[in-house]
């Protein structure tokens, strides 16, 4: 394993994404009730995962650095971080699995063993998974490497010391939104940080971004996993929720019928 | 054995979204045939005992210490571990460090030690706070954790049965979990709020509500929340009872002064789509959706916003939803309880002076 090299004053970040299928108008489920049916779909990464990428990228780009994208999914994963590469990240990592589903256990395992002898100052995630939602990988990362940990950020702001680099002075203050106040953190680095949409708008790649992305190496480790204490049974597509909606009426027309079912509502000053 | 609900607090006693977990934790208890004790952070008296009775609570612990003021994830996961016997006393944890204890030992005792109330679960609401906390104490405790469940029953000794969102709820997982204390968090808008407590339907009953001390590791407080003094004033979307939402048909950010004054109207807050906050018409907090906020309210007045799935997610636990739509065959008429077509540029003032003449009167 290659530590990063220590430059004063810069900092080095990876960023945690993982392989999903893209849902676009409907979402169903295999007939074996396991997996969501992927035939129609690409595949992507979530939105709280591609802003924890634009944001390590804007933070390079401010003070220096570099930006790692690891993955932990089948080969084909490699797609994903190629992604992220095209929006600025400079490495890729793929913890190559056989395609099984890994649950957040196993993957914090194997991503806490991957990263923890590489001397990043940030180690940056999304909230949550777009898939499985397990909300947990970035704290189990954190316990395992005895890293300091928020996650659900919003507002993030960066100063490193003279000596970081992967050596890790300097420090985070991050914010989030919590029942309408604003929440603010302080962790010293390196530390754990995971993110959420809002926190910035993920540039476009640019067409030179994408042609380094393709040629880039993705460096590749493969990975195992033991057993999980929560084991999925079967997938279901939530009973329907389409009500048909009782038409209130066309244009200006319907204002009285509104106000009259916001009276039955209770909803009225 | 018990079945332990950790309650956030606001104002008012338990959050909503906490009530909710509750009636989760209920029935898990009762499935088990264990008793229901709840646990909160802050005063006993901050959570109304009529409450807890009507809930099923037998046994309350208000958690506290000289060293925890405010919100500290780790610190809340190491307390809730203590007194669960979750077995993470200070020192056992990889992040602790040293394990010299900052609260004084009121209780708990050494590593493995069982706890002032042990428990066979602990349930918390699926919030930003929830899903942390309980992350930590699954992480310093080495046990597996199901967010964001709509269900739970036991099924025998360490197995719980249980059904969880997937896909922010667009797909629902049965699954087991395997372990000796479950983890879990309740996703709140898949459970109905339970109905508003009058003191009096508790029949007097009353629930004893004792304090705990946590023994904390040094680490535990390294990361604390300081709450910003610029806290933003009113309803927040979470937990607002109206929300008017606006999508890309509001046409710009200019549109939303009627919607916010109709909200203002209803003691409500608005809520917008993906598309808004993307266009920057309107800042990200006030996204509902998949990876926006999931709001619970009594009404959704949803107004130019198709019904993608994703917006779906995030409004699917309110109890009714009504569209105003230029497009009858938009996907939303079919997923709202009621719907007007129309322009919404011309109803919503319209609404705004029919409700206003209305309080005239
Ligand atoms: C991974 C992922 C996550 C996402 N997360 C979210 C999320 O959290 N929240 C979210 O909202 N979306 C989310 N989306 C986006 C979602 O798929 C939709 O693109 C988005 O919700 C559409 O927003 P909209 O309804 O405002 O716009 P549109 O789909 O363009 O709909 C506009 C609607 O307004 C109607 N309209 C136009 N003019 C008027 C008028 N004058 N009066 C009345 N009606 C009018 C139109 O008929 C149309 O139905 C996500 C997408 C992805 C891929
Ligand atoms: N297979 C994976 N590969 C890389 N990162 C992952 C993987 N699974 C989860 N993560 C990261 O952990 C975050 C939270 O995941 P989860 O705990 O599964 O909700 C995600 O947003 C990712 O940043």
């Amino acid at each position: 394993m290659v530590a990063n090299p220590v430059v004063a004053n810069t900092v080095q970040i990876c960023v945690c994404v993982k392989r999903v299928p893209m849902v676009g108008g409907a979402i169903s489920v295999t007939p074996d009730g396991l997996e969501v049916d992927v035939t129609m779909s690409g595949f992507t990464v979530s939105p709280h995962e591609e802003c924890a990428v634009e944001e390590a990228v804007q933070v390079t780009e401010r003070i220096g650095g570099s930006v790692t994208v690891l993955t932990l999914g089948p080969p084909e994963a490699a797609a994903q971080v190629r992604d992220m590469l095209a929006l600025g990240a400079g490495h890729g990592l793929l913890l190559q699995t056989d395609g099984a589903e890994w649950g957040p256990v196993a993957t914090a395992a194997a991503i806490a063993d991957a990263v923890r002898d590489r001397g990043f100052d940030l180690l940056l995630f999304g909230n949550e998974s777009a898939d499985t939602g397990g909300y947990q990988v970035p704290v189990r990362v954190a316990h395992a490497l005895g890293l300091p940990c928020v996650t659900g950020i919003k507002r993030l702001e960066i100063a490193v010391g003279d000596g970081a680099g992967g050596s890790g002075s300097g420090s985070v203050r991050a914010g989030r939104e919590y029942r309408g106040a604003e929440e603010l953190f302080e962790l010293p680095l390196p530390a754990v940080v995971s993110v959420k949409e809002g926190i910035n708008l993920p540039r476009y790649p640019s067409l030179p971004g994408r042609l380094r992305a393709k040629r880039a190496t993705v460096e590749t480790i493969e990975v195992s996993q033991d057993g999980e204490g929560l084991r999925k049974e079967r997938l279901r597509v939530p009973p329907a929720t389409a009500k048909g909606a009782q038409l209130l009426g066309s244009g200006v027309e319907a204002v009285p019928a509104l106000v009259g079912l916001f009276d039955e509502l209770g909803v009225l000053p | 054995m018990t079945v332990l609900c950790w309650l956030e607090t606001d104002a008012g006693g338990a959050a909503d979204a906490s009530l909710r977990a509750l009636t989760v934790a209920a029935d898990l208890a009762s499935s088990a045939g264990e008793e229901l004790a709840a646990a909160w952070f802050g005063p006993a008296g901050a959570v109304g005992s009529a409450e807890l009775a009507v809930a099923g609570v037998t046994r309350a612990w208000a958690i506290g210490s000289a060293g925890l003021t405010g919100y500290a994830p780790a610190a809340w996961a190491r307390a809730l571990a203590g007194l669960s016997g979750a077995g993470a006393s200070p020192g056992s944890s990889a992040s602790s460090g040293s394990s010299a204890s900052s609260g004084s030992a009121a209780s708990s005792g050494s590593a493995g030690s069982a706890g002032e109330e042990p428990a066979s679960a602990i349930v918390a609401a699926a919030t930003d706070h929830g899903n942390e906390v309980l992350a930590h104490l699954a992480a310093i405790a080495d046990l597996p954790m199901a967010a964001n469940c709509v269900s739970a029953v036991r099924e025998g000794p360490g197995e719980v049965r249980l059904v969880r969102q997937r896909w922010a709820g667009s797909l629902l997982e049965d699954a087991v979990l395997e372990a000796r204390l479950a983890l879990l968090t309740v996703a709140a808008d898949a459970v109905p709020a339970p109905a508003a407590v009058v003191p009096s339907a508790a029949g007097g009953a009353s629930v004893p509500v004792q304090a705990y001390e946590p023994r904390l590791a040094e680490g535990d407080l390294l990361v604390q929340a300081s709450e910003s003094a610029e806290r933003r004033s009113g309803v927040s979307l979470a937990s607002a009872r109206v929300v008017v939402g606006g999508g890309r048909g509001v046409g710009g950010p200019d549109g939303f002064a009627a919607l916010e004054e109709l909200a203002g109207l209803l003691g409500g807050v608005v809520g917008v789509s993906r598309v808004v906050t993307s266009e920057g018409w309107r800042p990200h907090r006030q996204q509902v959706g998949q990876t926006g906020t999931k709001i619970t309210p009594d009404l959704y007045l949803a107004c130019g916003i198709s019904g993608a799935i994703q917006h779906m997610a995030g409004c699917q636990g309110a109890k009714t939803i009504v569209a105003i739509n230029t497009d009858a065959g938009a996907p939303i008429v079919t997923k709202a309880d009621y719907a007007i077509i129309g322009d919404l540029h011309q109803i919503i003032p319209a609404l705004v002076e029919a409700i206003k003449a209305r309080r005239e009167i």
